[in-house]
């Protein structure tokens, strides 16, 4: 099977409140390119956390989007282009998409492609908890910014509809 | 024990005036952690905790469900070794459904499942977490102290790590259904076996991952070999161990009996059976943290105390099963000449034996047809109870369910490896303050000592939370009255 030129890497525990955000947009998404017919486009991932490992999903791709919740994330959502950065995380149970990035050219040799980060907003991350009234709120608005993005998944396209408008 | 434990624990009542540094959280470690230290207007230090935020809300989250969800359910528990919880889980719900022997297809299948998690969990927390530290120093600029650091100066070292990582990770997927999330074990065996195309996959990598192994434990000899004294005294304290033991008394992360030993190696207990843990292991609870310290009930709360974890492990077995670990654990036995290693920064020697004897296990099972085979599931008389053990990649993991008539959950109660290494973690970060913090100004670098004495011993905090924004490290130094007077804070 060709590789999907899109990759969407969703993180989040599904069983810790407004953290599912993630998964739960991934699924969602899913079931929503099936019915669509763009399914042969996109590869979707789920995981608790980005890893280094995803460093190596990034090869071969045209466009990846990273879905996370954010704790300090302006409501409903960013959607920002994110850049291989080289700067520390104290976390590396947890790494940021642009460390992910800056991973694959050194164990690769090869640049990472073009990638943004959808992070919506969540207020409450405790165990067994469901998502927050809010954080529903701000998933459908991001579930929205998903199927327009799905619909023309070009580099152009995305960087017309970052959100702010200036990417910040 | 030797007379300094517990002796930082609580400042003396007449130690004048304290001033307070919190660090909080405690960088790369999964979860939430502070350590205070405070210092007496001398900068000697009078008092060392590490506070750790304990799991909470566990049971409610499990009682009440029925017992063939557990397994699944206990994954989100944690982000980094939900593996182990599967596992552990599915082996005391074995004793609820009454299969006390598995098939060999399922038994194999699950050792399959929990080595590949071992690899890539050891994996992880040597390349990713700990070698940052070990390969540009502890007090280096800490920009340079993570991963894409170890990736610009030793990439093939860091390419090595994620490879590692990856196939452990394909292991998983493979046994379990999926990357994450994944439901093979379940109470009584498993629901899935490998196909033939599926182990010929694994096996066309398994070679390269053992020489890979090999390579790692040469690495991590040749940094102690650099600097012997910092390797063998950093954080260093005596204590008891403990773990699982399979038969013979070889290394068995899967299944076998608990043993203890002493600070000197003299065997306390073997042969313990698991379903007996709580005649075992009591746990102390302390005013001033949220976390309980397990400790061995004959030898009481001050005595009893213990490590888990790979140092544990290569020491408290008698042999470990697969040729090339075997010699590297011989090797680092004859390291201690004829004493127990207790130092620190020895788990990470100890956690790269490990991992080259669990790529020597996985290859070995590769070529068992047993992994193929159709009996899947077993079951006999039913219990309302069990209890399942397993040696995670961070240490013993217990497991302990009641279940009613209803076959819903009524109770359970989990003791993880961090649980049990509350009380060493603790002993260390004091050995590093009394050493290198006392008198001394304080900088980020020395404060980083403390941390890489924690994470030796790989802390997991069950906490698979990871929201962006929402672990940031922040370092605040208090006055005496509580005052910040400084801070550092750096975004996750």
């Amino acid at each position: 099977m060709p590789l999907a030129p899109v990759l969407v890497l969703a993180c989040g525990n599904p069983s810790r409140g407004d953290d599912a955000l993630g998964p739960l947009l991934l699924e969602r998404l899913q079931a929503w390119l099936d019915s669509a017919g763009l399914a042969a486009g996109f590869e979707l991932i789920g995981d608790f956390q980005l890893q280094v490992e995803h460093a190596l999903d990034l090869v071969g791709r045209h466009l990846v989007l990273f879905i996370d919740a954010g704790q300090q994330t302006p409501a409903p959502f960013v959607f920002r282009q994110v850049q291989a950065t080289d700067v520390a995380s104290h976390s590396t149970h947890a790494l940021s998409p642009e460390a992910v990035l800056a991973v694959l050219p050194r164990i690769n040799h090869e640049a990472p492609p073009p990638a943004f980060l959808l992070c919506v907003r969540g207020e409450s991350f405790a165990l067994g908890e469901g998502l927050s009234a809010a954080a529903t709120r701000h998933a459908e608005a991001a579930f929205e910014r998903l199927q327009a993005l799905c619909r023309v998944a070009k580099l152009d396209a995305w960087q017309a509809r970052l959100h702010p408008p200036d990417g910040s | 024990m030797n007379a300094e434990t517990f002796e930082l624990e609580t400042a003396p009542a007449d130690a004048g005036t304290l001033r307070r540094v919190a660090i909080d959280p405690v960088s790369r470690v999964e979860g939430h952690g502070k350590v205070t230290l405070l210092l007496d207007e001398n900068d000697q230090v009078q008092q060392v905790r590490l506070h750790i935020v304990e799991f909470r809300g566990f049971e409610k989250f499990i009682q009440g469900r029925p017992y063939w969800e557990v397994p699944v359910m206990v994954q989100r528990l944690c982000g980094i070794c939900p593996v182990s919880h599967h596992l552990a889980a599915a082996k005391a719900l074995d004793h609820v459904l009454g299969a006390d022997r598995l098939t060999p297809t399922a038994e194999k299948v699950r050792r399959l499942m929990h080595y590949g998690q071992i690899l890539q969990s050891h994996a992880l927390h040597f390349f990713h977490l700990s070698s940052p530290d070990l390969l540009f120093g502890f007090a280096s600029e800490a920009g340079r102290r993570n991963i894409v650091g170890v990736a610009a100066e030793f990439p093939e070292i860091a390419r090595h790590g994620v490879l590692l990582r990856k196939f452990g990770q394909e292991v998983i997927r493979l046994t379990a259904g999926k990357r994450v999330h994944g439901t093979g074990a379940i109470p009584g065996g498993v629901n899935r076996a490998l196909s033939r195309e599926e182990r010929d996959g694994l096996l066309a990598d398994i070679y390269s991952i053992v020489a890979w192994s090999r390579q790692a434990v040469q690495l991590v000899k040749r940094l102690h070999a650099a600097d012997p004294v910092l390797y063998d005294a950093f954080g260093s304290f005596r204590s008891n161990i403990l773990s699982l033991v399979g038969a013979n008394g070889a290394l068995d992360f899967y299944d076998g009996h608990l043993r203890a030993r002493d600070a000197d190696g003299k065997i306390l207990v073997d042969g313990f059976r698991i379903q007996n843990y709580q005649q075992l292991i009591h746990e102390e609870v302390k005013p001033w943290s949220y976390m309980k310290f397990p400790f061995l009930a004959a030898l009481g709360p001050r005595a009893g105390w213990y490590k888990v974890g790979p140092l544990a492990r290569v020491q408290n077995c008698d042999l470990i099963p697969t040729p090339l670990a075997e010699a590297e654990r011989r090797e680092f036995i004859d390291h201690g000449q004829g004493k127990l290693i207790h130092a620190p920064l020895a788990y990470h020697w100890a956690r790269m034996i490990e991992m080259l004897h669990a790529a020597e296990t996985i290859k070995s099972l590769l070529h068992d047809d047993d992994l193929s085979g159709s009996e899947l599931t077993t079951s006999g008389p039913r219990d309302r109870q069990g209890v399942g053990v397993i040696e995670a990649p961070r240490g013993t993991l217990i497991h302990h369910y009641q279940v009613g008539d209803d076959d819903l959950v009524t109770t359970c109660n989990l003791i993880v490896s961090t649980t049990h290494n509350n009380q060493p973690m603790n002993e260390a970060i004091r050995r590093v303050a009394q050493r290198y913090l006392n008198g001394r100004e304080l900088t980020e670098g020395l404060l980083n000592h403390i941390e890489v004495a924690i994470r030796a011993f790989d802390p997991c905090l069950s906490c698979a939370t990871h929201a962006l924004g929402k672990m940031p490290l922040q370092v605040e130094l208090q006055d005496a009255a509580g005052q910040v007077v400084g801070r550092l804070s750096t975004a996750s």
